[in-house]
């Protein structure tokens, strides 16, 4: 067997981080290869540099492709040769129907016209290949995210694929439609499609894969044989975690008071899809001076479980209970929870968390605004203070509190986030993914920050995608799995191979 | 620390004025325009752009478009638009007429029942965009055909009028000379002492509050404008406040319209700067989902941007037919393109979050100024239109150039 891929030190620097750090990759003519490792490790990255949406020239390497030096300018070049990415978030249109999407960039057609004639008759045999009984007309947004992923896999078929790329495409899908998507796979396989597959459940890749490639913090680990019963998921999550974790985080004493916040049988669906239930009878509480971790994959709903509490801001028929300080709360809106002494940190700054186009000084009074006026009349002369309070105590590096805030570096922005919240007094604050995105010296500046507040008798529930930092902030980590709380560890029992073998074999 | 951020002060003083204009030449841009366009109107027309009889004019013909620009403002500023005002303000107008006219209402009961029925108009078209995130364009589109034709239908095709003296007066109505003696003492002939005296402490409560608030900015570290922009542009703004005082008080004095307006501009321009709601408005339009998630009742607050804009609506309404002295089914028509091209022409931003209540009423002066020089110049209302939209391209060309260059 020949490698029809071969990746050879790939290197890729954004500015400040260095996402890749000489990453070797081989796949074989033929084979399912199986790419595994945390988020961020850089997994999503080598691929958008295989596929060309960071083109030739952006990354330091080489790419060999069937022999050939390839040096890809943009997608559409990838693709001419065979090499098709699906990515975790479809790229299909909802409202067109499964033969339009299919074709859509690529449509059948004469001068211009659509031959809609051709066009059905080859979706009707591309559907037929991936074993999908859907009439070809049928609008995409009708049809299960299930079958959904198979038109995605039809649409590369169509462009003549050689080597599949699939991001995690069983994260979304229940265990009957994962395991046709897996079956499909084995029977491409069979028919010479050569695929890479970039998945966090384990047992599906040594079902499937012939071999595993483990990536952390930008590099290679290792390329293990999957065929067999020899590799083992240990193995592969030994691979996937090990890393030093020595003076990354402040150092804190514990000692945990009463119960501030406790959540009961908390039952959230999805906003739109009815049927779907995002969180799933969710108990879970916070102590004074706790910093409690929730650990899961992306998608595990620990993000929704956090909105919905905070003022209903996620998700529909909305059940439970909270508790703060032991009395039933009222979390009906966002501004009653702020009320009840919650505060959110969302993990989207951008999208949820700033007013980009105000000044830092009007992004920190945002949550709190009758603290700085009276009578309803701000005084900017309170809001200057408070704002340069926040400056100076947690260090945001800025000229001034007059300077907007998209100018700022995600690390300072962070830091607006933070304020805004502080300075609304809560009693506990719940962190989503407080440090994603941001550099070393940043990170740590809001370990401390967090350490404060708890040592200031606040309650801190802490989300994050990366475990070292659970492990090295929290006094006790809850586990998060499709939905539901799947685990409980206190920080003596906690580790990484815990904490994910609670994640892949839930 | 204290050394770092001394140090940073050091840096903001030490550049150049020339930088802070470039850095605010949207704000100057403006004024600087609207002087321009008045030199150059004053220039072509002969003098007669500034006399007395048509500085009244001036006011008297854009103080409704004046009005509605401080809701319009808000309006977009929380992300939206309005385009019913016109024909609210003919409805309104109708309605008015109908009820003094047809039924004898006094204006006390006229008045207060027009401007509840324009928070109504409001509230209803509000309810849909706010509750029901039904798109503000397809809303207020569909109030325009509605209150357009209610209209026609209350004045049954007809005009109506003529009204009362008092309501008249909301309108084309002065303000007394209530300071008789001022003239006795500047021995002039004709003079309104009153106006005079108002234009002059405008001026002077202008300069007190520019140098108060100046020194608080100091205090904090705020950057304030190099001192010879400060003084050069109150000069120009006091200055001009008291040659308007002035040149008013020669005609007939104070409009009451002014008054209406000049009142109304300075409350706006109070709850936009300085009040946690319009705080919340412009947080609202910047980014709607992080105002949410600070806790703003979001919903709420777009539906009040509506009712009030209503309001504003229904006031312009009368004033509008007060002035024509009858409600005519035309009245009003287009009148929500001056408006929104005055907000726009006044530095706003279509996506929301921008805008100031100040800009708004120097763009509806640019647009007043040019719709008044123009037709004393006897320019078709062919090329009026023409060159209009073209100012409105150029004015959202030059911002949206400005935004570019700094990001």
């Amino acid at each position: 067997m020949k490698p029809l891929l071969e990746m050879r030190s790939i290197t890729k620097t954004f500015p400040g981080v260095k996402a890749l750090n000489a990453v070797n990759l081989t796949v074989m003519e033929g084979e399912i290869h199986a790419l595994v490792g945390e988020n961020g490790a850089g997994k999503s990255t080598l691929m958008k540099v295989l596929s060309g949406v960071y083109p030739s020239g952006s990354y330091e390497g080489e790419i060999h492709y069937d022999g050939q030096l390839a040096a890809f300018s943009g997608i559409r070049e990838s693709e001419a040769v065979g090499i098709i990415i699906i990515h975790q978030e479809l790229a299909l249109v909802p409202l067109l129907s499964i033969a339009e999407n299919l074709f859509i960039g690529n449509e059948r057609a004469r001068n211009g016209v659509v031959d809609w004639h051709e066009t059905f008759r080859r979706t009707e045999a591309l559907l037929k290949k991936v074993g999908l009984s859907e009439a070809p007309g049928t609008l995409v947004d009708r049809i299960g995210v299930g079958k959904q992923q198979l038109v995605e896999i039809a649409k590369a078929l169509s462009k003549d694929v050689r080597l599949l790329i699939l991001d995690e495409p069983t994260s979304a899908l229940s265990e009957k439609d994962s395991q046709a998507l897996l079956d499909l796979l084995t029977e491409l396989k069979a028919q010479g499609v050569t695929s890479i597959i970039i998945s966090h459940k384990l047992n599906e890749v040594r079902s499937i894969a012939d071999r595993v490639t483990v990536i952390r913090d930008g590099s290679t680990i290792s390329t293990l044989d999957a065929r067999g019963e020899a590799l083992t998921e240990d193995r592969i999550i030994r691979d996937m975690v090990g890393r030093d974790m020595a003076q990354r985080f402040p150092a804190r004493e514990s000692k945990p008071g009463d119960i501030l916040m406790e959540v009961r049988d908390w039952n959230v669906w999805h906003p739109e899809h009815s049927e779907r239930q995002v969180i799933r009878n969710a108990c879970l509480n916070v102590r004074a001076g706790e910093v409690v971790g929730i650990a899961g994959l992306m998608g595990s709903g620990r993000t929704e479980l956090a909105m919905s509490i905070f003022g209903r801001s996620y998700g529909r028929r909305i059940s439970g209970e909270v508790f703060i300080d032991g009395a039933p709360a009222d979390v009906s809106t966002v501004d009653r929870s702020i009320a009840s002494g919650l505060a959110y940190v969302t993990e989207d700054r951008k999208h949820l968390g700033l007013v980009l186009d105000d000044t830092i000084q009007r992004n920190i009074t945002l949550a709190n605004l009758p603290e700085v006026a009276s009578m309803g009349v701000i005084s900017e002369a309170r809001e200057v203070r408070v704002a340069e309070g926040f400056r100076k105590a947690i260090n945001i590096r800025t000229p001034g509190v007059f300077q907007k805030v998209g100018n700022l570096s995600g690390g300072n922005q962070q830091k607006v986030v933070l304020s805004k919240w502080l300075f609304a007094d809560p009693k506990v604050l719940i962190l989503d993914e407080p440090t994603r995105g941001i550099d070393v010296g940043a990170k740590y500046e809001i370990y401390g920050i967090i350490n404060k507040l708890v040592a200031d008798g606040k309650g801190v529930l802490m989300i994050s995608s990366e475990l070292p930092e659970l492990l090295g902030m929290c006094d006790r980590i809850y586990v998060m799995n499709e939905g539901a709380l799947v685990g409980e560890l206190t920080a003596a029992e906690a580790s990484q191979e815990r904490i994910m073998s609670f994640i892949v074999r839930s | 620390m204290a050394s770092e951020s001394a140090a940073h002060q050091d840096v903001r003083q030490g550049r150049s004025a020339g930088q802070y204009l470039a850095n605010h030449l949207r704000d100057y841009g403006m004024v600087l325009a609207l002087i321009a366009i008045m030199a150059f109107f004053q220039v072509t027309t002969d003098g007669t752009l500034l006399r007395p009889v048509n500085i009244t004019n001036l006011f008297l013909q854009n103080s409704y478009i004046i009005i509605m620009a401080l809701g319009m403002l808000l309006v977009i500023v929380a992300g939206h638009i309005d385009l019913s005002v016109g024909s609210v303000v003919g409805f309104v107008g109708a309605l008015a007429a109908v009820m003094m006219v047809n039924w004898d209402w006094s204006i006390y009961l006229t008045i207060p029942s027009c401007l509840m029925v324009g928070i109504l108009i409001g509230a209803a078209q509000g309810y849909w965009i706010a509750y029901w995130r039904i798109p503000s364009f397809i809303v207020t589109l569909a109030g325009m055909l509605v209150f357009r034709g209610a209209s026609l239908w209350l004045l049954a095709g007809q005009s109506v009028g003529p009204f009362p003296r008092q309501f008249q007066a909301l309108s084309t109505g002065f303000i007394p000379d209530l300071l008789p003696f001022v003239k006795t003492v500047f021995s002039v002939e004709r003079m309104n002492g009153f106006a005079v005296v108002t234009g002059l402490v405008i001026a002077g409560l202008i300069v007190w509050m520019g140098l108060r608030s100046r020194a608080r900015n100091r205090a904090y570290g705020m950057v304030t404008e190099p001192m010879s922009f400060f003084i050069l542009r109150n000069l120009l703004v006091s200055g001009a406040i008291v040659f308007v005082s002035y040149k008013l008080a020669t005609f007939r004095g104070l409009p009451n319209v002014l008054i209406t307006m000049g009142v109304l501009t300075i409350i706006y321009a109070f709850i936009t700067e300085s009040t946690v709601l319009g705080r919340r408005i412009y947080a609202l339009g910047g980014n709607e989902k992080a105002a949410k998630l600070s806790g703003i009742r979001t919903e709420r607050l777009t539906f009040l941007t509506f009712v009030n804009m209503g309001m504003l609506a229904a006031l312009a309404g009368l004033i509008f037919a007060a002035r024509l002295n009858t409600a005519t089914p035309k009245a009003g028509v287009s009148f929500e393109l001056d408006v929104i091209a005055a907000v726009f022409i006044g530095g706003a931003s279509m996506s929301g979050g921008v805008g100031k209540i100040v800009g708004a009423v120097v763009g509806a002066f640019i647009m007043g100024v040019m719709n008044n020089g123009m037709s004393i110049m006897g320019i078709g209302i062919d090329y009026q239109q023409v060159i209009k939209g073209l100012v409105l391209l150029a004015a959202v060309i030059f911002d949206v150039y400005n935004k570019n260059k700094q990001s």
